[in-house]
């Protein structure tokens, strides 16, 4: 029994080196940013060994989303939603679409997949730089309809300046809050299968009184800013989008067809016994089982869309304002602009966002590992 | 679409050509930028045009690469090392606390499993300005050691998950018998657990070296100049104004080579690094 005992403690050893790393590397350097973030780190001494920090609370956030100076940040981070949405809406769909076609075991299967799948294995300032060619104004993928006949197409891919879906930043609170209203609405309806009566109390309950709430009394909710400022969706934007979805499809395709091949030949022959055709197949059966495998790409995909900086780098270079993304802004308020309290709050809100996805799915995995 | 069964597949129906038809044109898609790549790297540059840009070079032209490499040159070691350095040290810790984590459960491991797994959902700009900081403290910023640092840290998650994954495989009943015998905590690693760990060390290795090579963010904030990864490299010599398409384009294919040719050598462990990466219990 002594020997067992030391070897637990050897076991336990083992893991410490790495439990410091970690805790050090990760959760204090995430508690080391959000202190930063309230000081005023920034200016001529900021790269002294000792600069100068003073505590000046929230000062910094309230700035990033109502200052009078920092509307390009706003644009970005409404890019990044957008970014965000497109990216899942476009790699999953056509992850799945590829993935369904291959499932039909069609000739060159191999050969196929590895074709979908090579951009994965590309970095993406390659993948950037190599995209920057393509969408070039007058060139490129611009040009490809004169060899069908066609006049060549003139959008401005990367360049544009039109924007779509504008709304107002001013109604921020209750944009906010409609957002809020939505995802308690969406998880309450996700959990009314297994626990009705939670999901009604905490999540629908609370999620329909917010949002009616934000709906009647919007115009009596404070605005975010003494003056109109509109941000849209960019059409610069799109061709990032394109390259990004490019890259990320074969990846979700990867997920899919590995769930496919998982699911029992008996059971497709019993679905189609009861005469169901293959795309009710599909919809009824198999993407439903594939339901996990949708849930952890969608963590993965918003979790890149959320850091993505190296591909809008590559792309449009640093100095674009319509393509802007936060990751980007982020490094170039700190590290060009040396303001490193005004980078660290950028970092503080990716990483709010993204703790809104992952704290989440990975409390479920944990619950997951401990049941079973 | 009716093709169903492999039966049906071969056989020539209306499904069976659209099937095939949208096949080749996502294809085709796919394939449009490594394409425009090799065209462009090969052409000289006074017959890089863009209303031309589709057509294949007059005669190859392979001075690009040579230029590339020229320009490219200590990038690709610094990577070597790094990458090298990073994905050895990443996976032999990895393999350990998977060990531990899969067959040495003790009270809160999971806990601490899932605590690590966080780090690797973070985006990496939250902890950029106090790891710029801590490696200036130690007299690493600047230089290879403290990339390989962060590198071997922020993939400890992954590694470790990956070889946890792995270890659960191996029937606990082995590591039982073996404890009665009296082999304890080392010696179960060397003689059972490591010998059967070689997938697992190539999947884990093939993701890292990927990860690694590919990473940008970390490499064009911590090292200066002289130390810069192929990544940053790259993005330098197409950053400029006025560039000459073929140098970025044939930098570009020399950037992705070593990782396309391992996914297309060992692409059965390259997926399989993907899927397990994707937190697949």
């Amino acid at each position: 029994m002594r020997e067992a005992s030391r070897d637990r403690l050897k076991a336990f050893l083992t893991l410490l080196p790495s439990i410091i790393l970690i805790g050090i590397f990760v959760y204090g350097f995430i508690g080391n940013t959000i202190w930063i973030s309230m000081t005023d780190w920034g200016g001529d001494g900021a790269l002294a060994l000792k600069p100068e920090m003073n505590f000046i609370g929230l000062d910094n956030y309230r700035d990033l989303f109502t200052g009078f100076l920092s509307s390009g940040f706003r644009q970005d981070l409404v890019n990044a939603v957008y970014y965000s949405v497109m990216l899942l809406a476009g790699a999953i769909g056509i992850g799945m679409f590829i993935a369904i076609l291959l499932d039909q075991k069609p000739k060159g299967e191999d050969v196929l997949r590895t074709i979908f799948l090579y951009p994965m294995a590309l970095s993406f300032i390659v993948s950037g730089t190599i995209w920057r060619w393509l969408l070039a104004p007058q060139g490129g993928v611009n040009v490809l309809p004169t060899y069908l006949g066609l006049p060549p197409l003139n959008f401005e891919w990367t360049s544009s300046t039109k924007a779509v879906l504008e709304f107002n930043w001013q109604n921020l609170l209750q944009i906010f809050l409609y957002i809020v209203a939505f995802v308690l609405i969406l998880i309450g309806l996700w959990a009314l299968k297994k626990r009705p009566c939670r999901a009604i109390k905490f999540w629908l309950g609370p999620g329909v009184v917010i949002g009616a709430f934000a709906w009647l009394g919007g115009s009596m909710l404070p605005e975010a800013l003494f003056m109109e400022e509109n941000h849209g969706f960019n059409l610069a934007t799109l061709g990032i989008i394109i390259a990004t979805i490019w890259q990320y499809s074969g990846y979700t395709m990867a997920l899919y067809l590995a769930g496919f091949h998982g699911i029992s030949q008996d059971l497709r022959d019993a679905a189609m016994l009861d005469g169901a055709s293959s795309t009710s197949y599909y919809r009824h059966v198999a993407i439903p089982m594939l339901k996990p495998i949708t849930i952890s790409a969608v963590i993965i995909l918003s979790h890149i869309s959320l850091k993505m900086f190296d591909i809008i780098f590559a792309m449009t270079g640093p100095d674009n304002a319509q393509t802007g993304h936060p990751a980007l802004t982020m490094y170039m308020t700190t590290f060009r602009a040396n303001d490193f309290a005004k980078g660290a709050a950028i970092a503080i809100v990716l990483f709010m966002v993204a703790a809104m996805f992952i704290v989440p799915y990975v409390v479920s995995q944990y619950r997951q590992r401990t049941r079973g | 679409m009716s093709t169903t069964s492999t039966a049906t597949a071969s056989r020539i129906t209306p499904g069976s050509i659209l099937l095939y038809g949208i096949l080749i044109l996502l294809a085709l898609f796919f394939l449009m930028p490594a394409y425009m790549a090799v065209v462009t790297a090969l052409k000289p540059p006074a017959e890089i045009d863009l209303s031309t840009a589709w057509e294949l070079p007059s005669k190859f032209h392979w001075s690009s690469f040579y230029d590339a490499l020229t320009l490219l040159k200590s990038n690709i070691v610094s990577s070597i090392i790094l990458t090298v350095c990073a994905t050895t040290l990443s996976t032999i810790l990895g393999s350990l606390n998977g060990y531990v984590f899969s067959k040495w459960k003790f009270k809160g491991s999971e806990l601490v499993f899932t605590l690590f797994l966080f780090g690797m959902f973070i985006p990496y700009q939250v902890i950029l300005i106090p790891l710029f900081q801590t490696l200036r403290a130690m007299n690493l910023y600047g230089g290879l050691p403290g990339l390989i640092l962060a590198h071997v840290v922020y993939g400890l998650p992954i590694t470790s998950l990956i070889f946890r994954n792995f270890y659960t495989q191996i029937p606990t009943a082995l590591i039982e018998s073996a404890r009665l015998d009296g082999a304890g905590f080392f010696s179960i690693y060397t003689r059972i657990v490591f010998p059967l760990s070689i997938p697992g060390f190539v999947v884990t290795s093939l993701w890292q070296v990927t990860q690694v090579w590919n990473e940008f963010l970390w490499g064009i904030c911590l090292t200066r100049h002289a130390d810069n990864p192929i990544t940053v490299g790259l993005a330098q010599l197409a950053g400029g104004q006025a560039v000459s398409w073929n140098l970025p384009m044939a930098g570009s294919i020399m950037a992705a080579a070593p990782v396309l040719l391992i996914y297309i050598f060992l692409g059965r462990y390259f997926i399989r690094g993907l899927l397990a990466g994707s937190v697949k219990e």
